[in-house]
């Protein structure tokens, strides 16, 4: 099975502690560690678990510039095959109906049987996978947690609000966004690091790809940021402050006060 | 700025994240219940992290002292336990049979022990000798084909833990650098046995314990190197046993600056964070140079061995001055966070016991300073 995993390079919030920029229109980005988004790992671990079992070849691609050779590197230290960078000026500032036309140039270029992303990345938006899978007019399914292989379909897991799971059939090719929990995704290995080191990674530009310009990046984007910032305490929100110990002690006490106890 | 390779990077990437995700999670459940940390090493053999040192040939990943240097600082940012083992098995123990083992031995030890199934541990302190390895009295007798090994071996660690053990006894007179072999123990040997497990004040999750030999019968084929090569054994894995130890240092402090940095910005006093009074600013400044002096010393050390060339005194240099910035960065992160820094709830009181012992082992900060001055006055007498 060839399976493409679109992956992205996202600030480490186990290695950061975010902050408003000073003029308050994005995170403070000097010095940021950046690592691969939590959820593609996910995805990219199922993918080679899938290739592990039927064969087949797992490629990892993403949008950005060269200081994303770092992630996709990793992913296939990890174990992708292939790795593959869609960079271009054109492609800077794009909203996610861009990322989703550049992407989708990337998979037109390929013959993939599945498509993986992760369900969701730092700006939250979890939109990606689904336009992606709209504009190739492939069937989709959001926040799969489960993947049984099946002749020319998957049988796959989604998890329900509330806690609750419906399993689905899907026809291939098709475009899953994978959640968190799926598998335990692999560590890297060293031998891995070395194998990858020096292999070279491809670049597609917006040309390579037959993308409009105009249609992806600041100038394609439908949906432009306007204000960024961290939300004032609202009446009657306490945050408690202190060591656990302190915090919790804190916590009983307003529970008792409020007969919550 | 040190250049470090982008391999190298990845590599300290991916000890960081394993270090961080998993170890640092169970460091201090370890800590309080002597828990071995074997399913961790085991994850740490599948990454390549206890073969960094040797030959591709025999399953090592041969990533060199930089590499290894970075690597096992992360891991003791996770847990100095587990950086003890990996120093131990990685520096010495895996060193001295790349180097002196037969075709043979390398094929049963060292590729397990590249792969993490087998762990290595180092056997030359007794209770009347330490510093001193030309008093060992450890003996082995050769009979027939056997060596018969008597005498106590006392602080190894991962003593009871290990796969296979290198052993220092003497073999012959006290004539230096020649009445000393080199065997390879293991557990399954008649009339070796491990004996009492030391109770430390840190490090906790590594077994430190005796081992006792009481006509104990070992096969001739266990002899590393040839007989009356146990110093030379002995000495050549103390370079990369300094800088791994330097580098474990590094990793505590790391941890110690990183866990001060956080709690100095979450802890409010007098209506602001204790980040913003000038003293405490001091304190984290201090430590901050502290930490990287000591980085670039491990890195220049560990540069000079993987560039193949005399390392002897820089080694010592960075084991001593890490060791000591360990102490003294765990200890300002005590006073940092006040009376949570003394109770177990916070980490620092764990990494401040951890770094206690690092001053001591792996030859003490005295020899370390003898060794220092020795390629000091060998370079001047030169000039």
């Amino acid at each position: 099975m060839e399976i493409l995993v679109c992956v992205k390079r996202v600030p480490d919030s186990a290695e950061n502690e975010i902050e408003m920029n000073s003029e308050g229109n994005d995170i403070e980005r000097d010095d940021l560690v950046y690592s691969v988004n939590e959820w593609d790992n996910y995805a990219v671990e199922e993918a080679i678990q899938i290739v592990d079992k039927v064969g087949g070849t797992v490629t990892v691609v993403t949008v950005g510039d060269e200081d994303c050779d770092e992630i996709l590197r990793r992913e296939m230290a990890m174990g992708a095959e292939k790795g593959l960078l869609l960079n271009d000026d054109a492609f800077a500032g794009s909203d996610c109906k861009g990322i989703a036309t550049i992407l989708k140039g990337a998979v037109q270029k390929g013959n993939y049987d599945l498509v993986l992303t992760g369900a969701q990345a730092d700006e939250g938006a979890g939109a990606v996978g689904g336009m992606l899978a709209a504009m190739l007019d492939l069937p989709y399914a959001s926040l799969v947690n489960k993947i049984e292989l099946g002749e020319g379909k998957l049988t796959i897991g989604r998890e329900i609000e509330g806690g609750n799971r419906e399993m689905n059939e899907i026809t291939l090719p098709c475009v899953l966004s994978i959640q968190t929990g799926i598998n335990e995704p692999r560590y890297v290995g060293i031998r891995g690091i070395r194998k990858v080191s020096g292999v070279e990674i491809p670049e597609l530009s917006a040309a390579d790809m037959g993308i409009d310009a105009a249609s992806v990046g600041e100038a394609g984007a439908g949906v432009k940021k306007v204000d960024y910032f961290v939300p004032e305490k609202g009446e009657g929100a306490e945050m408690l402050e202190g060591s656990t110990d302190e915090i919790i002690a804190k916590l009983i006490e307003i529970l008792k006060a409020n007969g919550g106890l | 700025m040190f250049q470090i390779s982008k391999e190298n990077l990845m590599i300290q990437k991916t000890a960081r994240e394993f270090a961080r995700k998993e170890l640092a999670e169970l460091a201090a459940h370890r800590d309080a219940h002597h828990e071995f940390p074997g399913s961790s090493l085991k994850k740490m053999g599948d990454m390549g992290l206890m073969g960094m040192l040797v030959s591709e040939t025999y399953g090592g990943s041969e990533i060199g002292p930089v590499g290894y240097a970075l690597a096992l600082s992360e891991i003791a940012y996770g847990c100095a336990s587990t950086a003890v083992v990996m120093s131990v098995h990685n520096s010495i123990c895996c060193g001295s049979i790349q180097s002196f083992g037969t075709d043979a031995q390398k094929d049963e030890f060292l590729r397990p022990m590249a792969q993490g199934t087998c762990i290595g541990a180092f056997a030359l302190t007794e209770p009347e000798a330490g510093s001193d390895p030309q008093s060992l009295s450890c003996s082995a007798v050769k009979e027939g084909e056997h060596y018969i090994i008597n005498g106590t071996k006392r602080f190894i660690t991962t003593g009871k833990h290990a796969g296979v053990i290198i052993l220092i006894a003497r073999t012959g007179n006290n004539e230096p650098g020649r009445g000393l072999s080199a065997f390879l123990i293991t557990h399954d040997l008649p009339g070796f046995s491990v004996g009492r497990m030391e109770d430390k004040m840190g490090q906790c999750a590594s077994d430190t314990t005796d081992l006792l030999f009481s006509d104990c019968r070992v096969p001739a084929s266990r002899l590393l190197g040839h007989e009356g090569q146990g110093f030379e054994i002995a000495m050549s894995g103390l370079d990369d046993g300094r800088i791994g130890i330097a580098a474990l240092s590094l990793g505590l402090g790391m941890a110690a600056l990183d866990q001060s940095v956080s709690y100095a910005k979450q802890r409010r006093q007098f209506g602001k964070q204790i980040a913003e009074f000038q003293g405490l600013r001091w304190m984290l400044a201090d430590m901050d140079m502290d930490v990287d002096a000591a980085r670039l010393m491990v890195l220049n050390a560990a540069a000079l061995k993987q560039a193949g060339k005399h390392c002897r005194a820089q080694a010592s240099k960075a084991k001593c001055y890490a060791s000591e910035m360990a102490q003294r960065v765990t200890g300002q992160a005590i006073q940092i966070h006040g009376g949570y820094g003394y109770i177990k709830e916070y980490p620092v009181e764990r990494f401040y016991r951890d770094a206690r012992i690092t001053t001591i082992y792996e030859g003490t900060n005295q020899i370390q300073r003898i060794i220092i001055a020795n390629e000091l006055l060998k370079d001047k007498k030169k000039k």
